[in-house]
């Protein structure tokens, strides 16, 4: 179970998990680098999601190890984890349909987070900058007072982003981040993805293939739970397996 | 993308532009001085010792209601067993009087004389070990909102450590309330049983029966009732408040903002216990009695009835639906008293169905527009705010750009 000491930012290792007996994931191993930006793609049902959700200690490990820093992630919980400096954005919009926009950031901001914390969390002017940066950002600027249960599906996303981004994660997880957005919503999200990759480290689960070849510098296709390549996205696209598998179709 | 329809926000949002340093906005700051008024001016000019000694004994149970508000209405978890919190409350200072009562010259015909008279007639000769230390008061006052805070504790840590909520969590606590009664009722030894502890007379030597204690003991349990509120909206108006209302929604999100969903619920819980136990602790000093029949199952869910009448997400509505309840029994159970439990589940079943906000939704969506309209101000946000919703398609992607 104990994985290596590597310089790597996120070390998975000989990672399974079975559902009854079904291994969804199936002993991969891969690594991401400081600043690095991985793709993962693959045909549905190949695991992707599970991956992140391994990550982030949604989906408890069978076996294996993820190292974030050379610290075991397997045995921690996720608010933890959290703290640790993963960030993960769920394939649909996950946020605070009873807040507004400004609360929805402001509980994102990383402070107050024990039970007395929270009680006596001052809304100060640090923390109003900073939600009014990241509001910028995600062009919600004039949105703030808005409950976000009346947000557009694409600005839903981008505030899940944006609550991500509040916590300023060394290893940001997206899950399909411009799937269900309409083609301008789609370019300024790659626009945003582009200005805040830039300075951590991102797993970005895509099938865009567009959008994939746009931001992805190295792309690991994964397939019935294992890696079926890894590599440059031109290397991978030229990859017979990959063309029967996933892009064929 | 299309431009943006005005901002709208309903009545749980809070708008983030407003200072959230006070702990009232101007509408609650009118909603907290009505209740403070009518309970301690209004009740007290206008009721006689009977009446307001009545009207004591509901605002007891608006304490539970005020917990589960916080409980409930903000953190969505649903406790149908706060009646043993009350009772817990209720039985420590019960325990303290009983003995103050059961001094050995009060006591010299029974076999054992200084021990209470329930447990001389259950062949128990001397005092149990666990009534020992309520021969104090600070001891006992204490264990009013220790003991139930405790026992939520060990409750709430089981269940959210293990991540129990919803239904299966009201379902536990509800076995929890029926548990706590067959205890008592069947260590009636020790616990005075189905009867209860009964004949209760001083406090410190001074006799709460007397008309005059009964008006003062209202006054504190006023006073006391005032400040919970005070502790509930500090709790609303606090980050913590909105962590309650997050976690309601989307309890996963808020452990990938970095929380521990856990401990938010347990402390929530507890002083929802707290609230509670205070409130029961008050219904002994005002009523004179205990009993397990406000432990059980069937209290405990006519305390979220108050809750869910008066509107689950209002810290005043809580107030004026265990008032409004509690009147409706009081009256209709004067004279048909086999009713009551029908009506209280048409009740229960009618709110849910027809006004899901309680007292507190009707107020915001009837009330308060013609008050504003009076008073010549712009209609409340609150009645705007789901129109805002129909602009929401024009900014929907068209579907075939998702494939």
């Amino acid at each position: 179970m104990t994985g290596s000491n590597t310089d790597f930012l996120l070390a998975v290792e000989a990672l399974t998990v079975s559902f009854d007996g079904f291994k969804a994931v199936d002993d991969l191993s891969f690594y991401v680098d400081e600043r690095e930006i991985r793709v993962i793609i693959g045909p549905n049902g190949a695991g992707k999601t599970t991956v992140l959700d391994l990550i982030c200690g949604k989906t408890r490990a069978t076996s294996g190890s993820i190292k974030f820093r050379n610290r075991e992630l397997t045995k921690l919980r996720e608010n933890e984890i959290v703290q640790a400096g993963v960030g993960r954005k769920f394939q649909t919009p996950s946020i605070y349909d009873d807040l507004t926009v400004f609360e929805n950031l402001e509980i994102s901001y990383p402070r107050g987070r024990t039970v007395f914390g929270a009680l006596t969390f001052r809304r100060d002017a640090a923390v109003r900058e900073r939600v009014e940066e990241i509001a910028e950002t995600i062009f919600l600027a004039d949105q703030l007072e808005r409950r976000a249960e009346f947000l557009s599906h694409g600005q839903k996303q981008w505030l899940e982003i944006g609550m991500l981004l509040i916590q300023d994660p060394d290893l940001l997880m997206l899950d399909e981040p411009v799937a269900g957005m309409s083609v301008s919503e789609r370019v300024k999200t790659a626009e945003l993805l582009h200005r805040i990759i830039r300075d951590r480290s991102v797993i970005v689960i895509e099938h865009d293939m567009k959008f994939v070849e746009d931001i992805a510098r190295k792309v690991t296709v994964l397939h019935q739970g294992r890696i079926l390549a890894e590599g440059p996205m031109s290397d991978v696209k030229a990859n017979p397996k990959v063309v029967e598998v996933y892009l064929g179709h | 993308m299309p431009s943006a329809p005005a901002p709208a926000t309903g009545p749980a949002a809070s708008p983030a532009a407003r200072d959230e340093s006070t702990l009232f906005d101007t509408k609650e700051w009118l909603a907290f001085a009505l209740v403070a008024a009518v309970i301690l001016v209004v009740f007290p000019l206008c009721l006689d010792a009977f009446r307001l000694n009545l009207v004591g004994k509901y605002l007891t149970y608006a304490y539970v209601a005020l917990g589960l508000v916080l409980c409930w209405g903000f953190g969505g978890i649903l406790s149908l067993g706060q009646g043993v919190f009350f009772g817990l409350g209720g039985y420590c200072i019960a325990m303290f009087l009983k003995l103050e009562a059961s001094s050995a010259a009060n006591t010299k015909i029974q076999s054992t004389p200084g021990i209470p008279d329930f447990m001389d007639w259950n062949q128990i000769t001397a005092l149990p070990w666990m009534w020992q230390p309520f021969h104090s008061l600070p001891f006992a006052l204490l264990a009013v909102v220790l003991v139930p805070v405790l026992v939520a504790f060990v409750i709430g840590a089981a269940m959210f450590k293990r991540r129990v909520g919803g239904v299966y969590f009201a379902i536990i606590t509800q076995a929890v309330a029926a548990i706590a009664t067959i205890l008592i009722v069947g260590q009636q030894g020790y616990t005075g049983g189905i009867n209860g502890i009964t004949d209760l007379r001083t406090l410190h030597g001074w006799d709460i029966r007397q008309d005059g204690a009964k008006e003062m003991l209202y006054f504190v349990n006023a006073g006391l009732l005032i400040g919970c509120i005070l502790l509930a909206q500090f709790v609303k108006r606090s980050k913590f408040g909105r962590i309650l209302v997050a976690m309601r929604g989307k309890e996963d999100r808020v452990r990938f903002s970095g929380y521990n969903v856990a401990n938010f619920k347990i402390f929530v819980f507890c002083l929802a216990a707290a609230f509670a136990a205070v409130g029961g602790a008050m219904f002994t000093l005002q009523v004179g009695f205990m009993s397990p029949s406000f432990v059980g199952i069937v209290p405990s869910i006519e305390m979220v009835i108050y809750a869910a009448v008066g509107g689950r997400t209002s810290i005043f509505g809580a107030i004026w639906g265990t008032l409004l309840v509690n009147y409706a029994k009081t009256s209709l159970s004067e004279s048909f008293p086999q009713l009551w439990l029908f009506g209280l589940g048409a009740l229960y079943i009618g709110v849910v169905m027809l006004f899901p906000d309680g007292l507190a939704g009707l107020w915001n969506s009837h009330a308060q527009p013609t008050l504003d309209r009076l008073l010549g101000r712009r209609p409340t946000p609150a009645v705007q705010g789901p129109a805002s919703g129909a602009t929401q398609p024009a900014t929907l992607p068209p579907q075939t750009a998702a494939e």
